[in-house]
């Protein structure tokens, strides 16, 4: 009996975490009613090992089950006693145990190690560390502590690699496709070639590019998250790269990816390296979500399957490529952790024996049968749209890969491209939107043709994984552990469990639309303005540009410096200034505070007196006239909730200072004046980009308010840095690359709009003080 | 010239469609026959042959008043107010009546001596007049000798300084004033009575005061008490303003109110001149002068529609004028501008039907805002009666404009938020009145603007639905032919899109066969319900 043979164990279990970990860990809870686990686990960057056991194991829905049959309390009580977490990582020589850890592994009768990066793309080297020395690591730190329990490794079906016809539960240097590779040599390149990568990432030539590409997605937001951003195109690439000799060096060898590739070899090397540590190996195929236990459709984490069934079902994915007779082998995860729970209380044999836990030799699901299932569920049970229609799920016409591949590669270079150009046009606001749905359609163009790149060698591999060992486990094990510890692949009823358990755990688990309307509560957009509009807040920040006016300095000083000029000298500055503006923007989008040192030049000898008085008509004629009502409200509804109310901008002192009374403070750029002139100097920095951050991290800072909880308006990318900062960012009117970004981050957008019924005017001139109608009337009414 | 007076035609099968003013745009609606009849505005009086000499000798032999070179010394404290840009609609052409009276004014000033001369557009709580306004009303003349000094400026109501408490009414209502005028020797008024509402006290009492003294007329319960606020005899509305003058005059305030009436010659003998005329009478010519009006103000932007509509001046003529002292004076004023605008009506009708034209005295050279079209229709054309209203109780009244969500940021920025906020929450007067007016009056943002910027005060907005807020509670219903639904519903109206479908939805309130009457303003003219 499976639960009295593991009575009064002590097990060691890595990759608690995962999927299949996971499920581990809750069957042996509650299926085996006293063993003892020790679960080696990598401390996260925040959070410590245990923590992670906490929150990302056992505080999993698997162990809803077990918690209700416990009671809260003795569920906490029987973790607690049997569960020992130790700190430590299968890619660190010595698994990174210290003292205690050792002792804990050298205590334990059986080791489960079921780690591994099971992305299919993980970068090469990763992949390496992982998956091909992990296991190695395990045994040679069992044996610097002189312990032999029984190691169970978790591998998987496809180290056999891509083949047709049968592939036995043999080890893979005895296969007769194995090509003669020394994992040594792999090991070694692989990191070398991380180096190589490495090194031509830090190329002049590619920091340029990483920085010119940092610089199209957010625009002149200032140094520090520019550089930033480089930081992060540069690791991308890297990985990218990484990525990509993964495949190649795997496809090169005949494996479908980097995953079985390197899940070959290690183990491979765990043979090599076990001495006389007994060991099992297990080798699932796809795992899928659970057939019966903990509950059906159980499931963690998205696994291959769901993304490409959910792309399907929404409609994005409309070809895949395949053999309709080709088998999917897919496996429940609940079968394969009763057949590992059964090879560890069966204990090791005398020979390494190799344990595959896969449908397809038994009790096959074909390709076709698996898209007729899933069209016609989608078809009863359609996902709906953002209109509230249903979408049709389309036909599916099994093409090969090449062509699914090129359609794609195509529609995602357009969208790429078209992107670009949308990002470039001077628009923003509801029309900015454009570009952030292209840019959606092109992630999920991009995303679809990573389904098909990755899993494409899947669905096309068209081996049959023998089952002997697995079927003969199942033999020996007691007639009633068979009803408990299930794992015999031909008790699996696809149609039921395709339709009636996996669908619908993974529309479940997708989140998306499976009813049309009905939405009910608040919308996101109004929960969020709902946070921002808190009592809680504390500073309300502002931008005031395209924030709260819909207009710019440009503006601002053309109509001051046309203010007193005669008609004829009004024509030449708008033409001068119109020949001027490619100029402008192009050093505008270069860096906002040259942009506007250079431009607030113009000022210098201008009457201080006479622009001040000027500027007070421009208040009305062309801020308020230009002012977005709803913005102007939003702010009064911040000062009257009590938030401190600042409007920081690169506009000039006597521009914003009729505003003063909307704001408690205001922060701009000042002019130094000499005399009753003024110099076209600035007497500081102007508060943009970091600056700007910088300011009211300041300003926060000599208040004693905490920016966490303040909030932040902003229209442009190059406000980036304010917008981080604050713990509510707004974007208003956002520009393409901002659409974009607030988009991704789920920051409440505003859409203010200057009153309706306002012409606009694109340079905007001044009306002339002083000027008498020349026409006489009375000779007009005559 | 003879000039018609006004008529009431009965609709039957013969009768042409009708013009209904629409915003800056016209409809022509056929009514139905047999039960529907037309009010139209008497035909312009005769204007008088000289104007000029009809000011000089108002100014020297005023009723009950020294003549006014014998009030002006040298030394003395003069303050010249006059009628803001709201009157009259549309402006006149040049000379502004204003600048032919205060040039007189002025030119005896200066015989007499005084040199210290104010000029104060009495404006109260609406908004500033610009510089070109200004000199429309004055002349540039008059603009370009005071102005720069500092001399002709607006009203600055909510200048703590500026303004001084006379004293309350036995009702204890505060009365307020400018204090220039409140401490000069003598305060000409220079008024333009477009409507029997205006004029007497009210210049003073009203356009020289803010909202301390505004407060205690501009309100439900005397506006609800005003039936009408057109017709002064039964006007809770002036009863307070005369009220409010008589503390004035107690005071020691020494008025010299010169009034002034206008013709309604809106559209002179030009192409314009149709609009003006009983559609059955229309020849060739005027239809297709009309088709090819209401074609171009189709196809035109409504920026440039606004623009061309709002340039529009009237050939308007003076018709009298008279001075000395307030309510005397004011008594001649408001038989001249019955003698223009009164049409005797017999009976009230079930359903009223009104066309909103493109400006009120609150969008002069602006945007005809949602609640200025609901002030138009429910507060000024409503109350245009002598007597009874020209619709039954529990009547329904239809207006046709196309109240676009539109609002002029610099001249109405409180009217967004009360748009936005107000009626959202509420449209009843008193729980407004009660529950925003206070805040809205006193935001430091509204003061802000209406004394440095273009915007009419903070309350304004809730002035002008009081305005209407007798009607609300006397009508049954209202509906808005051609206006936005959304704009329209948030009025708490209800939207049509023609008038047969606003008949049709007004026969849930008054019955299937209703008795209609189209009261064909503008011209303005007042009915005399029997």
């Amino acid at each position: 009996m499976i639960p009295e043979q593991l009575n009064g164990k002590r097990i060691f279990l890595t990759g608690a975490t995962g999927f299949v970990g996971t499920a581990l860990v809750e069957r042996l809870l509650r299926s085996v009613s006293d063993c003892e686990l020790v679960l080696l686990v990598r401390g996260g960057r925040r959070s410590s090992p245990e923590r992670r056991v906490e929150r990302e194991v056992l505080r999993n829905d698997a162990f809803d089950r077990l918690r209700e049959e416990l009671g809260k309390d003795r569920f906490g009580h029987e973790t607690q006693r049997r569960i020992t977490t130790v700190g430590g990582d299968v890619s660190r020589d010595g698994l990174g145990l210290d003292d205690a850890g050792r002792a804990a592994l050298a205590s334990c009768d059986t080791v489960i190690h079921s780690a591994a990066t099971v992305a299919f793309d993980a970068p090469l080297d990763r992949a390496v560390e992982v998956n091909l020395l992990g296991p190695t690591r395990v045994v040679e730190t069992m044996r610097s502590l002189g312990v032999k329990p029984h190691l169970v490794s978790v591998s998987t079906c496809y180290v056999a690699g891509n083949r047709r016809g049968s592939a036995p539960e043999e080890r893979v240097e005895n296969s007769p496709y194995f090509v003669e590779v020394d994992w040594r040599g792999e090991v070694s390149a692989a990191r070398r070639t991380r180096d190589d990568v490495e090194a031509q990432s830090r190329t002049p030539e590619m920091l340029d590019r990483f920085h010119a590409d940092a610089r199209d997605a957010l625009g002149a937001a200032g140094v520090p998250l520019l550089a930033d951003r480089t930081e992060a195109n540069r690791c991308a690439w890297v990985a990218d790269r990484l990525v990509e000799a993964g495949k190649a060096r795997a496809a090169s060898l005949g494996w479908p990816d980097a995953y079985a590739y390197t899940k070959a070899f290690g183990e491979v090397a765990l043979l090599e390296h076990r001495g006389d540590i007994p060991v099992t190996i297990v080798r699932p195929s796809i795992i899928e979500s659970a057939l019966a236990e903990p509950r059906p459709g159980w499931i963690r984490g998205f696994r291959m399957a769901e993304p490409i069934i959910l792309s399907f079902a929404r409609g994005l994915l409309k070809e895949f490529p395949g053999v309709p007779e080709g088998i999917v082998d897919v496996i429940p995860v609940d079968l394969v952790v009763a057949a590992i729970c059964a090879v560890a209380a069966r204990g090791p044999e005398l020979e390494p024996s190799i344990i595959q836990v896969a449908s397809g030799s038994t009790n096959p699901l074909r390709y076709r049968r698996l898209v007729d299932l899933v069209s016609e569920w989608f078809s009863e049970n359609p996902l709906y749209d953002s209109n509230d229609q249903p979408i049709v799920v389309p036909e599916w016409t099994f093409p090969g890969r090449g062509r699914v591949q090129k359609q794609l590669e195509r529609a995602t270079t357009w969208l790429g491209r078209a992107e670009k150009a949308v990002t470039a046009l001077p628009i923003r606001g509801r029309q900015a939107e454009i570009s952030a749905e292209i840019e959606e359609r092109r992630q999920e163009a991009e995303r679809a043709l990573g389904y098909v790149e990755l899993y494409g060698a899947y669905s096309e591999c068209e081996a049959l994984y023998g089952v002997e060992n697995l079927l003969a486990l199942h033999e020996s094990v007691p007639a009633q552990d068979r009803e408990v510890f299930d794992f015999d692949p031909s008790s699996i009823d696809w149609d039921s469990y395709v339709r009636d358990i996996h669908l619908p755990s993974v529309v479940h688990h997708g989140r998306v639309r499976t009813s049309p309307g009905g939405r009910r509560g608040p919308t996101r957009e109004q929960r969020l303005r709902a946070q921002v509009l808190s009592a809680d807040r504390h500073i309300a920040a502002f931008d005031l540009e395209n924030t709260l006016i819909a207009s710019n300095v440009v503006a601002s000083y053309a109509w001051l410096a046309t203010r007193r000029l005669p008609t004829d000298e009004r024509l030449r500055f708008v033409a001068k200034t119109l020949l001027e503006v490619p100029t402008l923007l192009a050093l505008d989008r270069r860096d906002r505070s040259d942009f506007l040192r250079h431009f607030y030049r113009r000022y210098d000898g201008a009457p201080a007196g006479q622009v001040d008085r000027d500027s007070v008509e421009m208040f009305s004629d062309l801020i308020l006239a230009k002012s977005f009502p709803a913005a102007i409200r939003r702010v009064r509804e911040h000062r009257s909730l009590g938030h401190r109310t600042v409007l920081i901008t690169g506009a000039l002192d006597f521009v914003v200072d009729p505003l003063r009374p909307l704001f408690d403070d205001i922060v701009c750029a000042e002019m130094s004046r000499e005399g009753d002139t003024y110099t076209g100097e600035l007497l500081s920095v102007p508060p943009t980009a970091e600056a700007r951050a910088q300011v009211l991290g300041d300003y926060a800072a000599a208040e004693g308010l905490r920016l966490s909880e303040s909030v932040a308006y902003a229209d442009s990318s190059s406000d980036l840095p304010m917008l981080e900062a604050v713990g509510f960012p707004v974007a208003v009117n956002p520009e393409p690359r901002l659409a974009a970004i607030a988009r991704k981050r789920g920051w409440l957008v505003e859409y203010f709009d200057k009153a309706p019924g306002m012409t606009t005017r694109t340079l905007p001139l001044a009306p002339r003080p002083n000027r008498r109608r020349r026409t006489s009337a009375r000779r007009r009414s005559a | 010239m003879t000039s018609r007076p006004g008529y009431v035609l009965d609709v039957d099968r013969s009768t042409p469609p009708v013009l209904f003013h629409h915003g800056e745009g016209f409809r022509l609606e056929k009514l139905p026959a047999g039960r529907s009849r037309v009010i139209y505005p008497p035909e312009p009086l005769p204007g008088l042959d000289d104007p000029d000499a009809a000011i000089r000798r108002a100014l020297l032999e005023p009723i009950d008043s020294e003549p006014l070179p014998a009030l002006l010394w040298s030394g003395m404290k003069l303050t010249i107010a006059f009628d803001d840009l709201s009157l009259p609609l549309p402006k006149m052409r040049r000379p502004d009546i204003r600048q032919r009276v205060i040039e007189q004014v002025l030119d005896m000033a200066a015989e007499a001596g005084v040199d210290d001369v104010h000029l104060i557009a009495a404006l109260a709580l609406h908004r500033r007049m610009t510089e070109a306004e200004l000199r429309h009303a004055v002349g540039d003349r008059v603009y370009d000798a005071f102005a720069p000094r500092g001399l002709l400026y607006n009203l600055d109501a909510e200048d703590p300084e500026g303004m001084v408490l006379l004293g309350t009414t036995d009702q204890g209502e505060e009365v307020e004033l400018n204090r220039r005028a409140a401490e000069s020797d003598l305060v000409v008024y220079v008024n333009i009575n477009l409507v029997a509402m205006d004029g007497g006290w009210k210049s003073t009492a009203t356009g020289l005061s803010g909202y301390r003294g505004l407060r205690h007329h501009h309100n439900v319960r005397t506006l609800r008490n005003s039936r009408s606020f057109m017709d002064q005899d039964r006007s809770e509305l002036h009863r307070s303003n005369w009220r409010q003058g008589e503390v004035i005059r107690k005071a020691g305030v020494k008025v010299f109110q010169i009034e002034t009436t206008l013709n309604n010659d809106l559209f002179g003998n030009g192409p314009m001149g149709t609009l003006a005329k009983r559609e059955w009478e229309w020849t060739v010519r005027d239809r297709a002068t009309f088709l090819a009006m209401r074609a171009g103000v189709d196809r035109a932007p409504a920026s440039l529609r606004r623009k061309v509509f709002q340039a529009w001046e009237a050939p308007y003529e003076l018709t009298s004028v008279q001075a000395g002292e307030v309510e005397a004076v004011h008594r001649v004023t408001t038989e001249n501008v019955y003698r223009q605008q009164l049409v005797a009506v017999q009976g009230q009708t079930d359903i009223l039907a009104l066309g909103i034209p493109y400006v009120c005295p609150y969008n002069v050279n602006s945007i005809m805002n949602p609640v200025l079209v609901m002030s138009t229709g429910l507060g000024y054309f409503f109350n245009l009666h002598r007597g009874k209203p020209l619709v039954r109780e529990g009547g329904v009244l239809i207006v046709s404009h196309p109240t676009p969500w539109e609002f002029h940021p610099v001249h109405h920025p409180s009217y967004i938020d009360f748009f936005e906020q107000v009626l959202a929450d509420t449209t009843d007067p008193v729980e407004m009145e009660k529950k925003y007016e206070r805040r809205f009056a006193e935001d430091e943002w509204y003061i802000h603007l209406y004394r440095t910027s273009y915007a009419y005060h903070g309350v304004h907005p809730f002035y002008m639905w009081y305005w209407g807020c007798w009607a609300l509670q006397h009508l049954g219903g209202v509906i808005v032919v051609g206006g936005d639904p959304k704009a329209v519903r948030r009025l708490g109206f209800k939207p049509a899109s023609t008038l047969q479908d606003a008949l049709e939805m007004a026969s849930d309130i008054v019955g299937r066969q209703p008795t209609i009457t189209y009261f064909k303003v503008p011209p303005i003219m007042m009915a005399d319900v029997s």
